[in-house]
């Protein structure tokens, strides 16, 4: 109210007499910045300055270094001279790098599509009403929120070859004489990672499909069945439609995070037994950190580039698909 | 309403439930009771049937106090809450500023700006950690948490900005141009009018933004190296593990105790979070 009769009262923009007493000393003058302000080109400038230059110096310039170096037989300490593409063919004729490249692709696929599937199945179960709905819901997404390394600690635990408490389990039923070599067989391990990464990733399928779901009328899901399609029929010729927008932001999402691991081979596996567990990202760190190799550890890591500039640039072309007419 | 025998509902629903909740929740049943069960029950033969792996007649905080008096755990806590607490706020201010710019503002190139800002979020940190770590020695940032706090922003930026951006579009434009009616500067109307009817977008950006710098790992891990100034996830995975044996005890009691602050932020802001987490995809 007072502010109402203070703007009639005095011109716009010059101070009210009241405002004497607060510590302003002066009235506002014609401020030369604030009048700058005004334009819009150069307060969006002004505005965008700290987030462009951040992200310039810490993704654009590291990524310029990177091709850079891939380009170099640098190591640590030495400034590299430059040898073309040799560290890339050397690789690709690098068994233990095409172990490590499959490896990322059958680890993206499957666990891409138990997330999918489980998390879809998991959205489905918690968008019905039940009693202590919420909590459930919230400690679902628990596997998401806590540190990936650590959770993954917890597995390997699980996984001990001595100790395991699922060996414990599966022999104390009677169902095996033989303890299973988790994390002591190539083959086994790969697939034990897959399922420590759906069990993490789930959550996040889950609660973002549901939020999809949540977004669709039950009038739809009405009218199907009264006009008699099934719970199977439902789902496909209702649901699937409406939810396919949110699957795929989602799936490209998931794909680019699990493409790019790092954290959950390094604690399960360490790459190994015998290299034979590498993703691109963990063969990237032994080369370029840990052995020192910077050139050669920064072309592991640039092969993942056109895979994930395929995805982006497939979500972008989405993404403007939607927004088109 | 769809109508349901009882059995089908038990059957399609409270058993997969059920399944899922164990599954999901029971990794964290196995970290707490590995935490308190002495190491003499710790380490026994999987064939030994008179073993009761899920749970301890024995409960003992000895690992708790290993950790806490002999390790440096409480210090990585300390740095691990400081680089995300630091790391957040330089990505608030960042997003709030550019989310507003592009949501609300004209200038050319703002298409362009908006699109090389939602392809940075699609950057994985894997992809640029060792070039990074080149630039950060020639810094001299290396080993401090300047390295963690000037680094992280880069994928919490763009993944604030984007959700800001989607917050400031369902800001009707009326209530700025009110205030500019009533003579407030285009700045003045943004931050008095349009940030505090943002909030709620704030806090799900700065809580979706503090649980990834909680869990960063791979930063951490290559510019960081004295013990002292080491994060939780690098500190428990490098410093636990002595050689090549692992104490499980102290192991799991670290894991949990890491865990615990996150879980708290997440369990006291449920919902900021999974708007966040949907706003994320959604933009």
């Amino acid at each position: 109210m007072a502010k109402h009769q203070r703007s009639l009262a005095h011109p716009v923009g010059a101070a009210p007499p009241i405002e004497v007493a607060l510590p302003r000393p002066r009235p506002a003058p014609p401020w030369r910045l604030t009048r700058l302000v005004e334009n819009e080109r150069l307060l969006a400038a002004l505005l965008l300055t700290p987030a462009v230059v951040l992200l310039a110096l810490f993704i654009a310039y590291p990524f310029v270094m990177g091709v850079w170096l891939a380009l170099t037989n640098a190591s640590v300490g030495t400034a590299g001279t430059f040898i073309g593409i040799r560290n890339f063919v050397k690789e690709w004729n690098d068994s233990i790098f095409q172990t490590a490249f499959q490896n990322t692709f059958f680890y993206t696929f499957w666990a891409t599509i138990f997330k999918l599937s489980l998390g879809m199945w998991l959205a489905l179960l918690l968008n019905r009403q039940f009693r202590g709905m919420r909590i459930v819901r919230a400690s679902m997404l628990l596997p998401f929120i806590v540190p990936t390394v650590l959770s993954t600690f917890a597995w390997r635990w699980m996984f001990d070859p001595t100790f395991s408490v699922l060996n414990w389990l599966l022999y104390s039923l009677g169902l095996i004489t033989n303890k299973l070599p988790f994390l002591s067989d190539g083959h086994w391990a790969m697939w034990c990672a897959i399922v420590v990464n759906t069990w993490r990733g789930m959550p996040f399928f889950a609660i973002t499909l549901l939020a999809g779901l949540q977004t669709i009328s039950p009038d739809l899901h009405e009218a199907a069945s009264l006009d008699g399609a099934n719970s199977w029929h439902r789902f496909w010729k209702v649901t699937w439609p409406l939810l396919r927008p949110v699957t795929i932001v989602v799936v490209v999402f998931s794909v680019i995070q699990t493409f790019a691991d790092f954290q959950l081979i390094y604690v399960l596996t360490g790459g190994g037994p015998a290299n034979s567990t590498h993703l691109l990202a963990t063969y990237a760190y032994q080369v370029g950190v840990a052995t020192g190799l910077l050139g050669e550890g920064a072309a592991i890591s640039l092969f993942m580039f056109p895979v994930l500039f395929l995805v982006v640039w497939f979500q972008l072309r989405y993404l403007r698909r939607l927004e088109g007419p | 309403m769809v109508i349901e025998r009882r059995w089908k509902k038990w059957v399609f629903f409270y058993v997969p439930l059920t399944l899922f909740l164990v599954g999901m929740l029971f990794p964290f049943y196995w970290m707490f009771i590995t935490a308190v069960r002495p190491d003499a029950e710790l380490y026994r033969s999987w064939r030994n049937l008179h073993n009761t792996p899920f749970w301890t007649l024995h409960p003992t905080l000895d690992h708790l106090k290993d950790l806490l008096a002999r390790t440096m755990f409480p210090r990585w806590l300390w740095n691990t809450f400081f680089i995300a607490t630091v790391s957040t706020g330089i990505s608030l201010f960042c997003g709030l500023l550019a989310g507003y710019a592009l949501a609300r503002l004209k200038f050319p190139m703002a298409g362009t700006l908006g699109t090389a800002i939602f392809v940075t979020y699609l950057v994985p940190p894997t992809l640029l950690f060792i070039p990074l770590a080149n630039i950060i020695r020639d810094f001299q940032l290396g080993d401090t948490p300047w390295a963690l706090i000037l680094t992280y922003p880069t994928f919490l930026i763009p993944f604030c900005t984007w959700l800001l951006m989607g917050y400031f579009k369902t800001i009707p434009k009326e209530l700025e141009e009110c205030a500019r009616v009533d003579g407030a500067t285009r700045l003045g109307a943004m931050a008095w009018i349009i940030f505090p009817i943002a909030v709620p977008g704030i806090l799900s950006a700065g809580i979706f933004a503090f649980t990834l710098s909680w869990n960063e790992f791979i930063y951490a891990l290559v510019f960081i190296s004295s013990p002292e100034r080491k994060t939780v996830p690098v500190g428990v995975v490098s410093e636990l593990i002595r050689g090549d044996i692992y104490f499980w005890g102290q192991l799991m009691t670290g894991a949990l105790l890491g865990s615990v602050p996150v879980a708290l932020v997440y369990s006291f802001f449920v919902e900021y979070y999974v708007a966040g987490l949907t706003g994320s995809v959604k933009g």
